[in-house]
């Protein structure tokens, strides 16, 4: 049991805390006791080889499956949140955000209503349930003209300002991968994960993205989870770094402190081979139930 | 000349209502991959609650025809977008996540349910309404036949384009128009990013059901009676014009709508009468084999 993680208490003013989280499938443990913190204003990245657990873990905060045991607990300025009893659209409303590995924007609309899709709440709440908006009362013209503020914002910040109106599913790879980092920000969240934001990109949007995801930390001070292969990335940026393997914590700490750990080596160069095994590990039946 | 022209006019008066009621098939599978089986019967329904409306403003003393539509319009609205509520409540909600034939029978059973239920406390007589829009006027006289434009007609097409123009803008335009199309491209991520999917799909039924509620009083103004087994052929014959359209498609909803009510009254007028409803289906076969898509729906891209 390593580093801070594990020592979460109720005190504990992190964001988000996971606590023992383990998530089983029939006898297969996915995640085995899993426990850590993601902080305002930092960047943590979950790391580990192929199959180790860690898209399980975000399918798990964001309400894709319930865990076997465990909790993820929100802290927010009213009060804790306990995620893992909340429906998927709740979750988001409480403030946790997410992308995919691959990309889901909705491709058939154009750049800046996929932002706008992202705060239909908010326009809902101000226009009372659509009422409003059919009646085009004041107070919903001026709610929607907020959100396109929002919008334009965020499409200056990822710079596709001037290609708000073409379709989103038009645009190069990169630039959908950040429009789906700004569709994510549109909800306005408290925690952003980002599951693998630098898969496919060259390296000078993967530089892009570093200087987007260090914007985001340090100016709109929320936490951010990511899960990230490209050690580049996670070195350069990441404030605290969580690894996993077989569903296991093996390690926690600064980049640097991670990087020097062996079993963090062990699991990355040593047993190649298993590296290389489907998502989900086996276990014995036993051990499972 | 004269001929093809009545029957063009009366084609466009039928494809309206279909389009209609087609409306309601292509929201309901655009959002959630399924065919809401019941929806011909919530258009019967719609349709029994207008006759039932104009009977009750009739003994009222509401007379005045544009007030009597409007309240009827309103009523049948209302209801029928509550009952479109309640059949997604019972037979889709439950079941969601579910294999895709347990929702379809659950539908089909809420359509047989409906029908019945309608049946017994309506009677299975056909019931009769007075003609609420008369007259009309004689466009063209040629070969000693005139071709003839019924007020009802202007109305029924004239509604049907309203509606639909209104309809396409919020779905084009306002916030839930996009929280519903973003359910149609991708669910999971609409809930992710905080729109309610279990409400915006409730909201395609209701949505639907309102429209076919129309579709429903129009059917009962220009044909003057109503019985509870409407709903079925109806409902076959909107699917097979949502189907032609390009399933998924308002716009083609709207066409194929059109289509079929052309493709239907023209068949009668040249051909065998008897066999109309054949050539409704024969052109869902057709389109089923050589264009799966529909004339304005999108391939299908599998989704990674």
């Amino acid at each position: 049991m390593s580093a801070d993680a594990t020592t979460v208490t109720a005190g504990d003013a992190a964001l988000l805390r996971v606590e023992h989280l383990t998530i089983r499938f029939g006898g297969l443990i996915a995640v085995d006791d899993l426990s850590f913190a993601a902080q305002d204003r930092e960047i943590t990245a979950l790391i580990g080889p192929n199959g180790a657990g860690k898209t399980t873990v975000f399918n798990c905060l964001t309400g894709f499956y319930k865990p076997s045991v465990g909790r993820f607990v929100l802290n927010l300025a009213d009060g804790p949140r306990y995620l893992e009893r909340m429906e998927g659209f709740d979750i988001a409303r409480a403030g946790v955000a997410r992308t995919f590995q691959n990309i889901r924007l909705f491709t058939g609309m154009s750049v800046l209503e996929n932002l706008l899709a992202a705060q239909h709440n908010k326009l809902m709440r101000a226009s009372f349930f659509a009422l409003a908006g059919l009646l085009n009362l004041r107070s919903y013209r001026r709610a929607e003209a907020e959100a396109v503020e929002l919008a334009r914002y965020w499409l200056d910040r990822i710079g596709l300002s001037d290609r708000a109106d073409i379709n989103a599913g038009n645009l190069p790879y990169g630039d959908q991968r950040r429009l789906e980092i700004a569709r994510a920000m549109c909800i306005e969240p408290v925690l952003l994960c980002l599951d693998e934001p630098a898969a496919g990109l060259n390296v000078r949007e993967s530089a892009e993205l570093n200087a987007l995801l260090a914007y985001i930390r340090d100016e709109h001070r929320i936490a951010l989870l990511l899960i990230e292969h490209d050690m580049s990335v996670v070195m350069e940026i990441s404030d605290h770094v969580v690894v996993l393997d077989y569903g296991k914590q093996i390690s926690a700490g600064s980049p640097a402190e991670v990087r020097k750990d062996p079993a963090v080596i062990r699991a990355y160069l040593g047993e190649e081979e298993d590296a290389e095994l489907p998502p989900i590990i086996e276990k014995d039946l036993g051990e499972g139930s | 000349m004269a001929y093809f022209l009545q029957q063009l006019i009366n084609g466009i008066t039928l494809g309206a209502i279909y389009g209609l009621i087609a409306i309601g098939y292509t929201m309901v599978y655009g959002i959630i991959g399924m065919i809401n089986f019941a929806h011909g019967e919530i258009y019967m329904i719609g349709a029994f609650i207008s006759v039932i409306c104009f009977t009750a403003l009739g003994l009222l003393g509401i007379t005045w025809v544009p007030l009597a539509l409007l309240i009827v319009l309103v009523i049948a609205m209302v209801f029928t977008a509550v009952y479109g509520w309640t059949v997604e409540r019972i037979a889709y909600r439950p079941l969601r996540g579910s294999s895709r034939l347990a929702p379809l029978i659950s539908a089909i059973g809420m359509s047989i349910f409906l029908q019945n239920d309608v049946q017994l406390l309506q009677g299975a007589r056909i019931k009769p309404l007075q003609p609420v829009i008369e007259g009309g006027f004689i466009l063209t006289e040629m070969d000693g036949f005139a071709v003839h434009l019924g007020y009802i007609q202007i109305f029924i097409v004239f509604l049907t384009v309203v509606l639909m123009a209104l309809f396409s803008v919020f779905i084009a335009r306002t916030d839930i128009g996009r929280a519903q199309r973003a359910c149609e491209q991708d669910r999971t991520m609409a809930g992710l990013l905080g729109v309610n999917v279990d409400r915006t799909i409730s909201l395609a039924f209701v949505m639907g059901a309102a429209l076919a509620a129309v579709a429903g009083t129009m059917v009962v103004l220009y044909y003057g009676v109503v019985h509870f087994y409407i709903g079925f052929l109806a409902g076959i014959k909107a699917f097979t014009a949502a189907v032609l359209g390009g399933i998924g498609s308002l716009p083609g909803a709207m066409l194929g709508g059109l289509l079929i009510g052309l493709i239907e009254v023209f068949w009668s007028a040249y051909f065998t009468i008897e066999y109309k409803d054949v050539a409704a289906y024969s052109i869902l076969v057709l389109v089923l084999i050589f264009r799966p898509t529909g004339l304005l729906g999108k391939p299908e891209v599998e989704k990674v």
